[in-house]
């Protein structure tokens, strides 16, 4: 599997980072020498093996599902780079 | 001035409560020190004024018979935690000017038990990085010098937190580890670096890398002074669905128990081709030492062990690709106009991640992306829980395993490699408790012929970290290892 230089521009679409034209080629050389390395997994057997997402060994504690929290619209909008009447304002998305 | 650096986190409590010194006088030989040291580029941020607030606020308590764990005592952050009215921006130029109006838990923990905080720790980007050299701050340096006086790296993500340390710039400091982020630096500036077992310590208010993985945890210059921080910083946190509630033993008692009749492994995967001949004397020492103490030593077997940077290496870029989505220009931090909402997701992230950061992103995407998820993400998943079970088998016969903790003592500032992959074996011997979630503490025990330390590890049961300082107290008793790096603080040079 290898990644060239239109896979680069697509994962970097899917990862909204934009990757001028002339980074691409480095890139894919770059990723391609990571997935190289990574490929050492297929000699392990895997056959029968589930796979595991956490080491925790307890399941995620549940709550009553009710509002512990809120009325904290300052803090929220604290750090906002741009925001009015109590909204985060991004670009126009509609016509 | 000097004299009030050199003593220990426990010896300054004492002297503390016995009002040999003050709190104001100790914080402020440490402001004095950090100024000293500054152009080890540890810091991002001092904060001074709060640091003395909060040192006449210790010596209150102090004198009203209140204080609490580490009252009074010095202690840097990592500026990967979340402080409230401190800038907190993971060294990365997308949370430029980041102020949270909330504490994370680990650093809440430290201020309730007295902790004086002096300022924020250099990192790697978002605690990406091996050598502290992918801040957008610039890289921090090892107060340990190289032959010719090269500059070295403190090792890294946690580089500012060892360095500081290590420099006298901090008596304690905090620390995250995702695959040996304390650790490694730790070892590459001779303290000692503890990560807790996964879910010891809350995660809340942390800003977050690979969140299965990640584990804050304490830096200091002496085992005892470690296991104080770690009883002060840990604990059950309802705001973490992935916290323990398993409590937490007296660590200060395990400090004294001794190893006599422990069952320690050394497993055989652990020699790896081209490693320092020296690590691998080292680590016989270490060894030798334990065995002199009454522990048995047993050889073991972890078969996957070279499978686990890779499984990481996908692991964590997956998790993280999905943490950083975060980071969109809209809710907080560096925003780059654009006309559409697309192209500004995309600015912005370009202008505001580093090539690092970017890569492991890309690499996340990849392995998550459709057509790919199976071969990569869920292998990598499967090969985990390998490594889970041959560390689970392992303990079956032996209490705690001993490894090096780097392949490597620390190696220059900008030493030039064309392959990222190259960067990514120096957590070779890190990386798999991570995946296992596994309590590992690495402490100096012996200078390599350049004169630089070079660090042993200890893994453990989960949950047993009382053990690991046990056997901790064992090896620095034995390594009695009193050398100190050239540009600290008080020091002659």
């Amino acid at each position: 599997m290898s990644v060239d230089k239109s896979t680069v521009a697509r994962i970097a679409r899917l990862a909204r980072i934009h990757v001028p034209e002339e980074r691409q080629e480095k890139l894919s050389s770059e990723l391609n020498g990571i997935l190289d390395w990574i490929e050492e997994l297929n000699e392990v057997d895997t056959g029968n093996v589930e796979p595991i997402a956490s080491v925790t060994g307890h399941s995620l504690p549940r709550r009553e599902d009710v509002v512990s929290d809120g009325n904290r619209v300052d803090e929220v909008l604290a750090n906002v780079p741009e925001t009015a009447s109590g909204f985060f304002v991004v670009p126009k998305v509609v016509e | 001035m000097s004299d009030l650096l050199s003593l220990s986190a426990v010896a300054a409590r004492a002297a503390l409560d016995a009002g040999e010194i003050s709190a104001p006088e100790l914080t402020s030989a440490y402001l004095a020190a950090v100024e000293e040291t500054a152009p080890l580029n540890n810091y991002v941020a001092v904060t001074a004024e709060r640091a003395l607030d909060m040192a006449a606020a210790s010596q209150t308590r102090i004198k009203s018979g209140e204080a609490g764990l580490i009252e009074g005592i010095p202690v840097g952050v990592k500026d990967l935690f979340c402080t409230a009215g401190v800038a907190s921006t993971a060294c990365s130029r997308i949370l430029e000017g980041f102020t949270p109006t909330y504490e994370s838990t680990v650093t809440a923990n430290l201020w309730r038990e007295g902790g004086v905080m002096l300022g924020k720790l250099n990192c790697d980007e978002f605690a990406m990085g091996s050598g502290n050299e992918t801040s957008a701050y610039g890289p921090a340096v090892n107060p340990w010098t190289g032959a010719d006086g090269v500059e070295l790296v403190p090792g890294g993500s946690s580089g500012g937190s060892a360095s500081a340390v290590a420099a006298r710039a901090a008596l304690l400091a905090t620390g995250t580890d995702t695959g040996g982020s304390i650790r490694q630096p730790a070892a590459f500036c001779g303290i000692v670096g503890m990560k807790p077992t996964y879910g010891r310590c809350s995660r809340w208010g942390i800003v977050a890398f690979a969140s299965s993985l990640d584990q804050a945890g304490p830096f200091s210059r002496s085992v005892a002074d470690n296991a104080l921080m770690m009883q002060a910083m840990a604990g059950h946190d309802t705001k973490d669905s992935t916290s323990a509630a398993t409590p937490l033993p007296d660590l200060m008692a395990a400090l004294d128990k001794g190893v006599k009749g422990m069952k320690i492994g050394v497993p055989s995967e652990y020699v790896m081709d081209g490693m320092d001949s020296e690590v691998v004397a080292l680590w016989e020492q270490g060894q030798a030492w334990l065995r002199d103490a009454g522990a048995e030593l047993v050889a073991i077997s972890l078969p996957h062990t070279k499978y686990a940077l890779p499984a990481y290496y996908i692991i964590a870029p997956a998790e993280a690709s999905s943490n950083l989505a975060r980071y969109d220009g809209v809710r907080y931090g560096l925003r780059v106009e654009a006309d559409s909402l697309d192209e500004m997701y995309a600015e912005t992230r370009a202008a505001g991640f580093g090539e690092e950061v970017q890569r492991r992103i890309l690499i996340g995407t990849y392995v998550l992306s459709a057509g790919y998820y199976d071969a990569y993400y869920l292998k990598a998943q499967k090969v985990r829980r390998l490594i889970k079970q041959d560390f689970d088998t392992a303990f079956e016969t032996v209490d705690a395993i001993l490894t090096p903790a780097t392949p490597t003592a620390a190696f220059p500032v900008g030493r030039k490699v064309d392959d990222p992959v190259t960067n990514y074996l120096n957590d070779v011997f890190t990386v798999p408790a991570n995946l296992a979630g596994l309590p590992g503490m690495a402490l100096p025990a012996g200078l390599n012929s350049d004169g630089l330390p070079l660090g042993l590890q200890i893994l453990g049961r989960p949950f047993d970290e009382a053990s690991l300082y046990s056997i901790g107290r064992v090896i620095e008793d034995a390594a009695a290892f009193s050398a100190v790096p050239q540009r600290r603080a008080g020091g002659a040079s």
